[in-house]
């Protein structure tokens, strides 16, 4: 009996699967998975799970095809155990493999690197940020500084009033400040996109512009101890005048309290406090 | 030996350097450590006079037990003997009963024996952990156990799966079968060999007694400072990791000697099986990255005890230094658990697929190449903790690089089924299985190796999705497809195949049910090690709960197989069932204590599977060697 031209049935199965599920999964799958699309942060990585699983797509496709196709026609039938083909490698096949996969992981690095450029896609850069978004010097800064177990947030441009609260302009680049005053905490805003770690003494800048009037969900995502799970809180994104009507706000309830405080500053260290928990 | 043994009353066979002597003495270490912590009057430790926690006191206690446990299985008798300038030798232990096992023998079956049970007890304390995280996520509040005791145990589970799993395939599997795969009588260090099974059990022990101390709220990572200020039971976990760090280097050292200098004539590395290759290469990432782990817990045990402050900001110290440290040492460390996966599967595909190993070159490229890249990518795990922010795209590409060795992999294991003819046993079904998981796993990876896609991922339910994919899926499948597969060789008995394949089935199903959907809830917005979510989250939490349930009865499976197999039905084992062309098939069951009579001559590799019709069998060759 002749055998089949097996390479040929797995290849057009491959590019029919995936002709059919990429665009599916590019256009309207990706597109409506998290973060969203509630600033510049999480829309950048959005677009950057939409290319990683449009690549991952025809793959899986092959993987699928592949792995039916070999499991059913190679499978040992009948009781007789026979043996299989004595093929001990075939460089028509590993140097296009070894090619095929260089290439992806090529461009990966490239493309991973071009949407990173974009302001560092809403992680943490530390002190002195290798990539910062156009117009950075106008942004709003906002020092995030977790404790054990809790998130504050100080304005410096509104005095350095410091707030239990945060609320955020709609529209305008906003360059968090993250520090910690105890053990390592990480300031995660989801839907925003942003991600940085506080560290105790490190100033870690992370840039973000919210583009949606909503309110969103803040964690800390870094075991910082006991509470560690109950370190949340809600933040708001609400438009120019009345974020301004806020801040005047907090400036009277917490105005009293800001001569005490520095109004900025990288750090802050302060007495070592052991066995919290 | 025997006749004398078997004369004595059974009570005074418990006395001599076994493992009885070793607990009491153990426990007489302890109290004397604790003892001598106490009488050390020193500012440094009045600094916790009110808290009535002397770090000193326990550390000073786990080390002495060590000493004592290790004086008291015998350790100490062959350095003293020779000092004293007699003759000693272990070799003894080697003949005779069940006795071996329960304290040093130098055979390394006996030790990979040891290991497969040793390995097991904490491979499902763990999982009982995992459990016990499961029941508390059933509710978005905290139900069961109240904050500290659930990140108790949630450290408990990560450290007991990354520090005595690390061994899972290496202590059990290639202690038994690398000696037979290259036709050697032994390891090269018998007595270090038994010596690393002890030290992992000792930390075993040491770490499952920090339920007595409180507990340590910082995961299996321990970062600085949150480790400096935790409660007295993080001292065991610095304890344990050492000891899993000592064990670890010692067991690599043993392999890397006994593959480089004792293989059987005509076993060029050409030959060598892709077994031993994977052992070769995840020993040498035990040997380079185990010691940095070792070095920085020392460092944190320093900063606990006397106040030096190597990780203390507050001090002039660094925590980014610890996260580096740990990271170097922690990312070949999760190779150190994949590489074995690896390699048994790429061992075992051959011998069901009656095939010879497709590209036997390029798998040990891929081997060595992930296992020279894993040193390369740590600051991955650094990428949103404000660190150098112009290294990240150097660490992306890095990271994603590895999946070019990977992918050889793949092509090899994928290559060898084509126009083979196969056979669906319980062994081949777990590294079947090996595809589907690892390369969800590795495709999950990809999104986290890219920086803007991690940013949204990072340290969520969706990392931890991906590295249990990659190590429950990548190793844990193969741990029980090694175990299915050598079982009739270590025991001479033949595991249920019917309860093996439920178990396997039930397993591969809940298993995927229960970490598919984390990826979902990763990307939603929860965070790991919070027994406190949103409450929108909570139908999925369930469903992974009970899926999660589901493999815990899909382990109970397993255990009954293994109590049914090995205690009740007792059905002796073909020597060779698999029929495997592979050397350690080809000894007599029950291996002989000295594996072979005359020294094997290898002629080929030990995948001459297939038609055109193979070579003659390399155990069958001469006795003379060629030349």
């Amino acid at each position: 009996m002749r055998e089949p031209n097996h390479l040929r049935r797995i290849a057009i199965a491959t590019i029919i699967l995936s002709a059919v599920a990429t665009p599916i999964v590019v256009v309207l799958i990706a597109p409506s998975l998290p973060p969203w699309n509630d600033s510049s942060a999480s829309s950048g990585q959005v677009n950057d799970n939409t290319v990683l699983l449009g690549i991952l797509t025809p793959i899986v496709a092959l993987m699928i095809v592949y792995f039916a196709y070999t499991l059913t026609v190679f499978r040992n039938r009948g009781s007789e155990q026979g043996e299989g083909v004595a093929i001990r490698g075939d460089s028509r096949i590993h140097t296009p493999w070894l090619i095929v996969t260089t290439t992806i992981v090529l461009f990966l690095a490239v493309f991973g690197t071009v949407e990173l450029a974009d302001a560092g896609s809403g992680g943490g850069q530390g002190p002195t940020p290798a990539f910062k978004p156009t117009g950075s010097d106008n942004a709003l800064q906002v020092q995030v500084i977790g404790q054990q177990w809790e998130f504050t947030y100080r304005y410096p441009s509104y005095g350095g009033v410091e707030t239990p609260h945060l609320e955020l302009p709609v529209g305008r680049q906003v360059e968090f400040h993250v520090t910690s005053l105890d053990v390592i905490h990480s300031f995660w805003a989801p839907k925003l996109g942003v991600k940085a770690d506080a560290n105790p003494g490190v100033d870690n800048i992370a840039y973000v512009r919210p583009t949606h009037k909503q309110s969103f969900d803040i964690r800390c995502n870094e075991v910082c101890g006991l509470w560690h799970g109950y370190m949340f809180d809600t933040g708001q994104v609400v438009s120019g005048p009345s974020f301004r009507a806020w801040i005047r706000g907090q400036q009277a309830l917490f105005g009293p309290i800001g001569p005490q405080l520095p109004r900025f500053s990288g750090h802050y260290f302060p007495d070592p406090q052991r066995r919290a928990g | 030996m025997n006749n004398e043994s078997a004369a004595m009353p059974a009570w005074r066979r418990l006395i001599g350097f076994n493992l009885l002597s070793g607990i009491l003495l153990g426990i007489v270490g302890f109290y004397v450590g604790w003892w001598l912590g106490h009488q050390i009057h020193a500012k440094s430790l009045a600094y916790f006079a009110d808290t009535n926690q002397n770090d000193v006191a326990l550390m000073l206690g786990y080390l002495l037990f060590v000493v004592g446990f290790l004086v008291g299985l015998g350790y100490a008798n062959y350095p003293l003997s020779r000092m004293l300038g007699r003759e000693h030798s272990h070799r003894q232990n080697e003949e005779g009963g069940i006795g071996r096992y329960f304290g040093l023998c130098t055979d390394h079956k006996v030790v990979g024996i040891q290991y497969l049970f040793g390995i097991g007890l904490f491979f499902f304390i763990g999982g009982l952990n995992a459990m016990l995280i499961r029941a508390e996520l059933l509710r978005p509040s905290p139900q069961l156990f109240g904050a500290g005791n659930y990140l108790t145990i949630v450290g408990l589970h990560g450290a007991m799966m990354m520090g005595i799993m690390s061994s899972a395939i290496l202590g059990p599997f290639a202690n038994y079968f690398v000696p037979l795969m290259i036709g050697a009588k032994r390891m090269a260090f018998p007595r270090i060999e038994s010596l690393t099974f002890w030290l992992l059990m000792a930390a075993g022990a040491i770490l499952v007694s920090t339920v007595f101390f409180g507990g340590f709220p910082t995961g299996w990572t321990g970062y600085a400072p949150l480790n400096d200020e935790a409660n007295f039971g993080f001292d065991s976990y610095i304890f344990f990791f050492a000891l899993v760090g000592i064990s670890m280097t010692l067991l690599g050292l043993n392999m890397i000697a006994t593959i480089v200098t004792m293989r059987a004539p005509g076993l060029s590395w050409g030959r060598l099986p892709i077994f031993c290759w994977g052992a070769l290469s995840t020993s040498i990432l035990m040997v380079l990255a185990a010691p940095v782990l070792i070095a920085a817990l020392l460092m944190v045990a320093f900063d606990r005890g006397v106040q030096t402050s190597f990780f203390l900001s507050t001090s002039g110290g660094s925590p980014y230094l610890f996260q580096n440290l740990f990271w170097f040492f922690g990312h070949p460390e999760v190779y150190v658990l994949a590489l074995p996966g690896f390699a048994i599967v790429l061992e075992l595909l051959p011998v069901f697929a009656r095939k010879p190993l497709w590209g036997y070159r390029l798998a040990v490229a891929g081997i060595l190449g992930v296992m020279l890249l894993s040193f390369f990518v740590w600051q991955h795990h650094l990428f949103v903790s404000g660190l150098n922010s112009t290294l990240r795209p150097f660490y992306m590409f890095s990271t994603e690089l590895i999946s070019v060795p990977t992918g050889l992999i793949f092509l090899c294991g994928m290559a060898t089924l084509w126009r083979a003819r196969l056979r669906f046993t319980v062994p081949m079904l777990f590294c079947l299985a090996w595809f589907f998981n690892f390369f969800i796993g590795g495709a999950s990876g990809v999104f986290l190796s890219d920086v803007p896609s991690d940013v949204a991922t990072h340290g969520s339910f969706f990392v931890m999705a991906h590295f249990h994919y990659t190590i429950m899926g990548g190793l844990i499948f193969t741990f029980f497809a090694a175990i299915y597969y050598w079982v009739p060789k270590m025991f001479g008995l033949e595991l249920n195949e019917r309860l093996g394949k439920i178990h396997f089935w039930s397993l591969f199903i809940a298993f995927n049910s229960t970490f598919a959907p984390l990826f979902a809830l990763g990307l939603m917005g929860m965070p790991r090690r919070v027994a406190t979510y949103a409450a929108h989250l909570q139908p999925l939490n369930i469903w992974v709960s009970v899926s999660a349930f589901v493999i815990g009865v899909s382990m109970l499976v397993f255990i009954a197989n293994v109590v049914y197999s090995l205690v009740f039905a007792r059905k002796p084992a073909a020597a060779n069932p698999w029929d495997s062309k592979s050397l350690e098939w080809q000894v007599p069951t029950p291996v002989p204590v000295h594996n072979f009579d005359r020294t094997p001559v290898i002629d080929s590799d030990p995948y001459d599977y297939g038609v055109p019709p193979p070579l003659p069998k390399a155990a069958e060759a001469p006795a003379t060697a060629p030349g």
